[in-house]
């Protein structure tokens, strides 16, 4: 079955701003897709392009097996859109937005449509300009669940929804998993990513530095180490090729030990591990990194930040 | 809870006012140059002119004599009073057009740093920060108040360059700026009364529109200046006399009534929520009609509203015409020299036409501002974000362009038949001919639409092949009002006549009709309509 979408190279500027600077993303049929990045790193630009909003400068994009800009009106009988920023008609009911929504999609699904509303608590008869930041929100994933579309798009859609109606949404979306549907989710919310999707991207100033499942992800990535050593390491340890971020510190327990953290490679492991056994360990914890520490060292621009794509040795 | 503990709830109302001010001026800098640099042309020009066409005093006596037997020109103007003076002359020539566009150019500007700013929620930022709870409608104010300051000095300064006295040419400049503050008064009002800018914006403009109706109409039937005209805030500002006969109390009803004014909007604006108007929102629809399953029933949607107080508009306006235009020609049936000069305005013989041509005019480049605004629409849905889910449907460019680009093509024919079928069925009854009158003067309301749909086709071309350089269209348009204005009394030079399309149509009623420009002039707004639409499907949307 041919991927969903697949973007090659894609480039897009704004003037002097470069938003996309040769773009890979490819996202498999049935599969809930994670599109993470910093502020500003290009993936509202993305999925726009992936909506014909915005042209490509260069690169190729393929949507549901066409092509976003030329086929845009045929496509999008088969996706649906939530924005990050949902701006309504201010005289129109919620009730309103949503089926014109539909029926400009395609069809609507009345019974769907119902329940929908009725889980996400949301009163379609008040008029939209009168709905707060997350009511607007739900008026928009209620347009979108309620279509049959193959593919989902969602720009940051739970942005402004309480803690209720975001386990609302991740049902939902495990829902539209199971019936084989395709979701791009793009996300500031870790734990969201973590719970609903299989793959992630991480792009960063307009390139994808990373993809795969987040386990993928986190083995590839480096093992967080902590030693606490009898005394401080001296001279004979020199600290083997891989290892990052090394500090040295008084124990934090009040004893007269140190505590020896840093960040390893895969490869650097066994080299790591060699140089502290002639150490004086007393105690030694390894642990994968957490996401969190995953995503800071992707979105930290900083020269040390060390995770350019591809750093200069 | 108190209405004045509200407001002054936190201890300083106004701090931060001075900041507010400052970025206001920095937003709305080439705006208000461009007015400005509006009212500076339209003075000198019209100064140059009458100083060359009535350069002596008994010119302009002679002048005087026929304008006061005419009323179709004073309904025009204002009230024949003083015009054997030089700087008389021309107060009496800009004065009521001056203020009008000094009442919309406060209009603009006041709706826009109030209501605008409370409904895209940009208010909610700013008072977020240290700024006072008053800070923000006092700037807005202040910045408007000011473009008017600003605008009497420069009209003052631009008659006094003229060779006008200094003393008669501050007094005008004052007048109109005067009332270009009670408009601004007037849209505070409005914008505390709804929660849409467009509607705040369209209800003002509506009032300012009803004064000069009521002015018009006054000073049609009454020459001196006595009658309907004092019930007119564009006739008292008409009427403080500058180069004549000053009347200062007149300005001090101005401003007492901008304050009255002022003092509701305050009272509204501190019993309300931010965001809120004063009428209560009530509950919609839960589910949508079946009808509205398309981008044109949504199009219909956003504009039947407005279209339908537009035509309301034109039949009350027409009604009013058509009442008036017979007694024009019963005045001045015997004074050919009358004849002459309104026939230069117009183009056929019969005085009472060349009147209806010249008022006509004006309908139709209102109208053509209509389409404009109806077209800046497809703009204002893509800047505020809400082009971006109905694009994301099954819907194309073109059909998202062509639901609003339909009521800027069809919709001003219904405010254009309004006014005609109005003015014909009231003339035709002073005349004893209404189905004659109705017929003709429909059929010149409707040739109008020809120039309307040039200015159509420039809006379209502008939306797509230069979204953000649409101001030029509303430059465009306000130089042909100019062109058509002054162009009869400085007799300006063919070829610039001929950049209004408006100068290209039939003098109707009365002139003879042509049909080249009939298929000339909207081949023209199809080619520009076309260049936009395909400029709309290639470039990006642009949110800002
Ligand atoms: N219409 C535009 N004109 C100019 N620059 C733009 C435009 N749209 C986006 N940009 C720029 O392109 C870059 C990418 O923006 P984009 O909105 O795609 O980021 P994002 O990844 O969605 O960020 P966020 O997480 O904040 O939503 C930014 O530097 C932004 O300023
Ligand atoms: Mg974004």
């Amino acid at each position: 079955m041919p991927d969903a979408i697949a973007l090659r190279g894609l480039r897009k500027s704004f003037g002097q701003t470069v938003a996309l600077d040769g773009l890979d993303l490819t996202v498999a049929t049935g599969e809930v897709h994670g599109f993470l990045g910093p502020n500003g790193a290009g993936k509202s630009t993305a999925i726009r392009i992936l909506l014909g909003l915005l042209r490509a400068d260069g690169g190729e994009a393929r949507l549901l097996g066409g092509d976003p800009w030329r086929d845009a009106v045929a496509l999008h009988r088969r996706l649906a859109y939530v924005p990050g920023d949902v701006v309504l008609w201010p005289t129109l009911s919620g009730g309103e937005v949503i089926d014109l929504l539909s029926r400009l999609r395609g069809g609507l699904d009345r019974r769907r449509r119902d329940e929908l509303l009725e889980r996400f608590a949301l009163d379609p008869r008040r008029r939209a300009g009168t709905y707060s930041k997350g009511n607007r929100q739900k008026v928009a994933l209620v347009a979108a669940l309620a279509a049959d579309a193959e593919l989902l798009v969602l720009d940051e859609p739970t942005a402004g929804l309480d803690p209720l109606m975001d386990s609302v949404f991740r049902d939902c979306v495990r829902e539209v998993a199971l019936a084989g549907r395709t979701v791009l989710l793009s996300s500031h919310v870790l734990s969201e990513v973590e719970a609903l999707c299989d793959r992630v991207t991480i792009i960063r100033s307009g390139v994808a530095v990373e993809s795969g499942t987040l386990r993928d992800l986190r083995h590839l990535r480096r093992t967080v180490v902590a030693a606490e050593l009898a005394g401080p390491p001296g001279a004979r340890f020199t600290p083997p090729p891989g290892v990052h971020d090394l500090a040295v510190e008084p124990s934090p327990d009040g004893a007269d030990g140190v505590l020896l953290t840093c960040e390893v490679d895969q490869p650097g492991l066994a080299g790591l591990l060699r140089a502290l056994a002639d150490l004086d360990v007393r105690a030694l914890t390894t642990r994968p990194p957490t996401l969190e520490e995953l995503f800071l060292r992707h979105y930290d621009a900083s020269p040390n930040g060390q995770a350019r794509p591809a750093p200069a040795r | 809870m108190t209405v004045t503990g509200r407001a002054s709830g936190g201890s300083r109302p106004f701090a931060g006012t001075g900041r507010l001010l400052r970025l206001a001026l920095r937003l709305d800098r080439l705006a208000l140059a461009l007015w400005l640099l509006t009212f500076v042309v339209l003075a000198a020009g019209v100064a140059a002119a009458l100083d060359e066409y009535y350069p002596l005093e008994a010119d302009r006596a002679q002048f005087a004599e026929r304008a006061r037997l005419t009323p179709a020109v004073l309904a025009l103007t204002g009230p024949a009073v003083g015009l054997e003076r030089a700087g008389g002359l021309l107060a009496w020539r800009i004065g009521a057009l001056c203020v009008v566009l000094a009442g919309l150019m406060s209009i603009f500007t006041l709706v826009r740093h109030t209501r605008v700013e409370e409904e895209t929620g940009r208010l909610d930022l700013v008072r977020s920060t240290p700024v006072g709870r008053l800070a923000p409608p006092a700037a807005a104010l202040l910045v408007t108040a000011g473009a008017n300051a600003a605008l009497a000095l420069a009209l003052a300064a631009t008659l006094v360059a003229s060779g006008l006295p200094a003393g008669g040419s501050l007094v005008f400049g004052a007048a109109v700026g005067a009332g270009g503050l009670f408009f601004a008064a007037v849209a505070a009002v409005t914008a505390q009364l709804f929660t849409s800018a467009r509607a705040a914006k369209a209800m003002a403009t509506l009032l300012l529109g009803l004064a000069f109706l009521l002015r018009a109409i006054g000073d049609a039937s009454n020459p001196t200046g006595a009658g309907l005209s004092w019930a007119s805030p564009i006739g008292w500002a008409q009427r403080t006399g500058a180069f004549v006969h000053v009347r200062w109390w007149l300005f001090g009803l101005l401003f007492a009534a901008a304050g009255a004014l002022l003092a509701v909007a305050f009272v509204l604006l501190v019993r309300r929520d931010v965001g809120s108007g004063v009428l209560a929102a009530r509950l919609g629809r839960e589910r949508a009609s079946p009808r509205l399953a398309s981008v044109s029933a949504l199009g219909a949607r956003l504009h039947r509203g407005g279209l339908a107080t537009w035509t309301a508009g034109y039949a009350v306006a027409g009604a009013a015409l058509g009442a008036v235009a017979h007694s024009v020609a019963d005045l001045v049936s015997d004074n050919p020299a009358v004849r002459d000069m309104l026939a230069r305005f117009g183009g056929g013989t019969q005085l009472v036409d060349a009147y209806l041509v010249a008022m006509f005019n004006l309908f139709g480049l209102a109208a053509a501002g209509y389409a404009v605004a109806a077209v800046w629409r497809i703009r204002a849905e893509e800047v505020a974000g809400r082009a971006e889910p109905l694009l994301a449907t099954a819907t194309g460019r073109t059909r998202f362009a062509a639901s609003h680009l339909w009521f800027a093509f069809a919709g001003p024919a219904l405010p254009l038949m309004a006014v005609g079928l109005a003015t014909g069925i009231t003339h035709g009854l002073r005349t004893g001919d209404v189905a004659g009158q109705t017929g003709r003067l429909l059929a010149a309301a409707l040739v109008l639409l020809a120039g309307v749909w040039v200015f159509a086709g420039l809006a379209t071309a502008a939306v797509g092949l230069a979204p953000r350089g649409f101001l030029a269209v509303w430059v465009a348009l306000v130089a042909c009002l100019l062109i058509g204005q002054l162009g009869p009394t400085l007799r300006l030079s063919q070829w610039i006549m001929d950049l209004s399309p408006y100068t290209h149509l039939p003098r109707l009623p009365g002139g003879e009709s042509t049909p080249t420009p009939l298929v000339a002039l909207p081949a023209v707004a199809v080619a520009l309509t076309a260049a936009g639409l395909v400029g709309l499907r290639r470039r990006d949307l642009q949110p800002s």
